[in-house]
């Protein structure tokens, strides 16, 4: 049976509560006669502190808090993919379904579909055989993109008994029970998780491979690996939420997990809206499908946005303990770090920066300390990976705040998004001198193997380019363009071809919102090389006039958008036709062509 | 259920009074608070066995702790919700002042209101035709779209919400099913007035629903106003199937009202002073803006704000500016030059534009000439700023014709008269125009299709 207390305080979403004697820290709660849900987040003798994941409107002193016996947690199984849950998992179309368009409180529904039953295929083992935690038990196909591995909890191991053959089941079924030294355990199709704690893995691996997003200046000049962790930060309307959704549509991931903390309504309907009719480049199926989408937009109750960033962090590792990559999106962690400081505010504690609490920081460091490269537990050595990139919003746009600097500390990637070039609309805003990775080492070797030996050499070229140009632009800034040398004026021109036509890249654009390697590495060649037929002429004295030509920088500036992804081979086209231009150059100034 | 009532306060503080020992009271219930023949009312905004903590709307002017008198009515903040609030002028929690009949009939709702289901909102992709080039072109208005003007005090804001309001129309359909909700806060009489005589001479008066709170009204009352009109305009559009525009000013003054509640508290502040939960509850505000699949109507919110001092990164601006899809920013330099409406199109932005312009929309050229307009446009700022440096003559001759560019985007694109109401296609094509100053080389954000279609240079005479 249940404890009960009573409830003897309210102020917004945390309430207080006495003869709670007994009740664990996190225990979730159903709080007063409407039975809102709730999680204690302090016990000081009799008393417990709540905070309430819903409207607190109408409770009274007085009124029942009752336990659950259960930390707050997540159910893992068939039927997440493809789902909408808010901060606390309950999935939005049930929600909708029990009381229409607007969201009412109290409301208690299952995170999954118990009633639907799935096709299950049982793995080999047998009455008798030994299992352990994060072993495959049976595999449901969950959508067309995603196979669902069901796996024993990562802490039971032990006999497996009554193991269930193939067959259609729904998930509260028990597909075996497992005996071992601390009893029986039934293992069905799902599992439940305390959000809070991480799941265990073997063993963390170093990141190897980056996680592709088809965003050029990320995937050329500031990579993420697969496992890795980055940061968006910009003010309001620099473009965090379109890189975000460019990355939760382009990335070679297997799971994608999209949390709305604290953003716009309009935007999880954009995602919902587009999802379903967006096909994944690598294997053809809808979007949606290997998607989940997390949403606790700005208007909904202010706790359940701090717990939600959790119940999609727990999702994510579940998926990576099947040997996915998994890349997670929070939009935006600074609405999370705002709920904590508001609950912390109402706890009167002492604050610290901005009147965050204390404790900012390290709540972050232990989020993103969740993302990484594993081998993950059971008995197959799977590899999985949690990617985790954060968007945040800074006050007033100024990055020294403590947000930004408590984030900053923790992640790798840092693409720092730029007012100046978000005004000037050169989207994405990402600004190629501030932003920095720390993987671009780590993923050489797979870059240098998989697209190109040459891709780093190129890679670094630009930011020469690009360095030299921002010293360059100083000076104009000052006396104007007309006074530099014409191998500077060259300089400057060629930074605008990369800027203009490499770096920018129209999200919502048929072609080139999305922009594989290859046709990276070809770009990155074709401007290359007229950089550098141009560079030989103007340093034997040729006018930069004569190597400007209209046509040539035309084509070159509108390639990202004239050649199609699979139309890869026009590359070389376009090449002939500058070598053709310089090559008649070349004859007229007598300049002779080394081998 | 008789309501409770107590006599006697324990304490008053500011806008706050202090009950001891009430029994049976919820958290956000409303109270009735009356000294002698006067009646207020307030809201229980903390409760504890030991205490309620109680806003008063109207002030605590004049409350005593002996004679005061509070009865807990047992339910939120309501308002009665029908057709015959249409045309009708009422303060700021909702009570009529226009010397009508009270509304008796009606739903009772609660002016908080309740979160739209994300999964039940429908994206919002209806161009709204504004006849203002700059927004038109530029910072698309979207139906069912939150889009706030930020502005300064002294800025011709309430002319452009008027200019909007009076010209606003969707392609291809009759403007008969539309209503204006109206939420002034803190606002001067004469603006008041000012708006209301324009919707009068424009006739749009009968389909409107005005809740004034001014300034010399109780500021704690303008908490309630925007969720008030909100209330009635969700009414209107999700019931009544009617296309809503809300318009709330000035929200710099609602959120120093609340600003002055959360001291009074003694809550601990967070930028400026304002409540480290200023963002949800200007959220709770905004988001309720926009569409609900299976349901007609639409609320489309312009909420305005002055910024303190001209400055965006003020918190006020700063977080609407986070909540809100985009922002039409008001330039005092341009006004200064006798530029109506004076639009500071770099800082601005519509999110909701790049789904709702373009093929099918407007015109297929509008996403590709409205990216090369802002990015000439940002590129005259650079060259002015050069300009002013080494002197107009030392430019280069691209750099002159992006000076040319700009006077005539400035004089003949941003500038025109407050009744003149531009299509779309003019719109559009004299962006074209324009254009025309600038090598053709430069236009990288159009297609080269656009270009033989649309371009024409303009020679130097
Ligand atoms: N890569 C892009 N391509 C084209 N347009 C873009 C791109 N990135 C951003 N934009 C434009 O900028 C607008 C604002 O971007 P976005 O909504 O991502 O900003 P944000 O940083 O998330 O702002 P907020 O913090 O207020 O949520 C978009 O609506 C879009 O018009
Ligand atoms: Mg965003």
């Amino acid at each position: 049976m249940n404890k009960t207390g009573d409830l003897y305080s309210i102020n917004g979403p945390v309430v207080k509560a006495k003869k709670m004697t007994g009740f664990m820290m996190h225990e979730m709660v159903l709080v007063g006669n409407v039975k809102l849900t709730g999680e204690i987040i302090s016990l000081e003798g009799d008393d417990a502190t709540i905070q309430v994941y819903e409207e607190t409107t109408g409770l009274k002193p007085g009124e029942p808090v009752a336990g659950t016996g259960n930390l707050l947690s997540v159910t893992l199984g068939p039927g997440l993919i493809g789902s909408t849950f808010d901060g606390i998992q309950r999935p939005l179309n049930v929600l909708k379904a029990q009381s229409g368009d607007f969201l009412e409180r109290g409301v208690i529904a299952d995170a999954l579909d118990m009633k639907k039953s799935w096709d299950v295929q049982m793995s080999k083992i047998k009455d008798g055989d030994q299992v352990v935690g994060g072993q495959i038990i049976a595999t449901v196909k969950e959508t067309s993109s995603v196979i669902h591995k069901i796996m024993i909890p990562p802490n039971i191991s032990g006999i497996a008994r009554n193991v269930k053959s193939s067959g259609k089941y729904t998930i509260d079924t028990t597909l075996m029970t497992v005996k071992s030294g601390d009893g029986d355990h039934d293992i069905k199709l799902y599992q439940r998780w305390p959000v809070r704690i991480p799941r265990p893995y073997m063993e963390r691996l170093a990141p190897k491979e980056p996680l592709v997003t088809g965003v050029r200046v990320i995937d050329t000049l500031f990579p993420i690996s697969k496992g890795g962790t980055a940061a968006i930060p910009g003010g309001f309307g620099t473009g965090k939420t379109v890189v975000q959704h460019q990355l939760a549509k382009w990335a070679d991931a297997d799971v994608i997990i999209y949390i709305g903390c604290g953003e716009r309504g309009n935007e999880m309907t954009e995602v919902l809206e587009e999802f379903p009719q967006l096909i994944d480049p690598r294997n053809g199926k809808p979007l949606m499908e290997r998607t989940i989408l997390i949403a606790n937009t700005s208007n909904m109750p202010v706790s359940a946005r701090e717990a939600s960033i959790y119940t999609g962090i727990t999702m994510a590792e579940y998926f990576r303990d099947m040997g996915y990559n998994v890349a997670l999106m929070a939009d935006s962690t600074s609405r999370w770090a705002e709920a904590l400081r508001e609950i912390s505010g109402r706890l009167e504690e002492m604050p610290a920066e901005e009147g965050f609490p204390p404790y900012l920081a390290s709540r972050i460091g232990d989020f993103y300390e969740r993302a990484g490269r594993a081998k993950v537990m059971g008995d197959d050595q799977r590899i999985g990976s949690v990617s985790v990139i954060g968007a945040v919003s800074p006050p007033g746009g100024d990055f020294s705040e403590p947000v930004t600097t408590g984030t900053k500390r923790f992640i790798r990637c840092f693409w720092e998004l730029d007012r100046q070039l978000a005004n000037a609309r050169h989207y994405p805003s990402i600004n190629w001198l501030d932003s920095y990775s720390e993987y671009t080492v780590e993923l050489k070797e797979w870059i240098s193997k998989n697209v190109d030996e040459n891709f780093y050499k190129m890679r670094d070229r630009f930011m020469q380019i690009l360095t030299e140009d921002d010293n360059l632009q100083q000076i104009i800034k000052l006396v104007g363009e007309d006074v530099l040398p014409d191998n500077q004026k060259l300089i400057v021109r060629i930074a605008n071809i990369i800027k203009v036509g490499y770096l920018q890249q129209d999200a919502f654009s048929d072609v080139d919102s999305n922009c594989p390697f290859n046709k990276q590495d070809e770009m990155l060649k074709i401007i290359l090389n007229y950089y550098d037929r141009a560079d030989k002429l103007v340093s034997k004295g040729v006018a930069i006039s004569e190597v400007l030509d209209n046509d040539i920088v035309n084509a070159i500036m509108r390639m990202k958008e004239n050649i199609p992804n699979d139309k890869i081979e026009s590359f070389k086209e376009l090449n002939e036709k500058i070598d053709a231009f310089f090559d008649q150059l070349d004859k007229k100034y007598q300049v002779t062509v080394e081998a | 259920m008789p309501a409770k009532e107590y006599v006697g306060l324990s304490q008053i503080n500011g806008p706050l009074i202090f009950v001891e020992k009430p029994s049976d009271v919820g958290y956000n219930e409303v109270v009735e608070i009356t000294i002698g023949d006067q009646k207020r009312l307030g809201q229980v905004v903390q409760i504890s066995d030991q205490m309620a903590m109680i806003q008063v709307f109207e002030g605590t002017n004049g409350l005593t702790i002996d004679n005061t008198r509070v009865k807990f009515l047992g339910k939120p903040l309501m308002i009665k919700v029908s057709d015959e609030m249409l045309g009708r002028v009422f303060n700021g929690i909702g009570q009529p002042i226009d010397n009508g009949p009270e509304i008796l009939m009606g739903d009772s709702r609660d002016i908080n209101g309740s979160p739209i289901n994300p999964v039940s909102r429908m994206y919002p992709r209806n161009f709204i035709q504004t006849g203002i080039s700059a927004i038109d072109a530029l910072m698309t208005l979207i139906r069912g779209q939150k889009l706030p003007i930020f502005s300064g005090n002294g800025l011709p804001h309430n002319r452009i919400a008027v200019q909007i309001t009076k010209q606003a129309k969707l392609k291809g359909e009759e403007a008969g099913n539309f209503a204006i909700v109206f939420a002034a806060m803190g606002i001067k009489h004469d603006e008041a007035n000012f708006v209301r005589e324009s919707l009068e001479q424009s006739g749009a008066i009968k389909n409107t629903i005005m809740f004034l709170n001014l300034a010399d009204d109780p500021a704690i009352e303008r908490i309630a106003t925007p969720r008030v009109a909100l209330t009635a305009a969700e009414y209107l559009a999700f019931d009544k199937n009617l296309h809503v525009l809300v318009l709330l000013t000035d929200m710099t003054n609602y959120c120093e009202a609340l600003r002055e509640l959360a001291s009074a508290r003694g809550e601990v502040p967070s930028r400026k002073g304002y409540p480290g939960y200023l963002y949800s509850d200007l959220a709770s505000i905004y988001e309720r803006a926009g569409m609900i699949k299976e349901r007609v109507g639409s609320i489309t919110q312009i909420p305005i704000l002055s910024m303190p001092n001209d400055d965006i990164t003020h918190p006020i601006p700063d977080l609407t500016g986070y909540i809100t899809e985009g922002q039409i920013v008001l330039n005092r330099d341009l006004n200064r030059r006798g530029i109506y409406p004076p639009i500071g199109v770099l800082q601005s932005l519509s999110r909701l534009m790049k789904d709702g312009i373009g093929k099918g929309y407007t015109r297929d050229d509008h996403p590709h000439i409205s990216s090369q307009l802002f990015a000439s446009y940002s590129r005259v700022q650079e060259v002015k700023a050069l300009a002013s440096i080494i002197g107009e003559e030392e430019l280069t001759d691209s750099d002159k014709s992006y000076l040319r560019f700009g006077q005539a985007f400035e004089n003949e694109f941003l500038k025109q008269d407050e009744d003149e109401d531009r299509s779309i296609e003019e719109t559009l094509d004299l962006g074209w125009k324009l254009l025309g100053y600038l090598p053709k080389i430069e236009l990288t954000r159009v297609s080269e299709k656009e270009i033989n279609d649309h371009y024409k240079e303009i020679k130097e005479t």
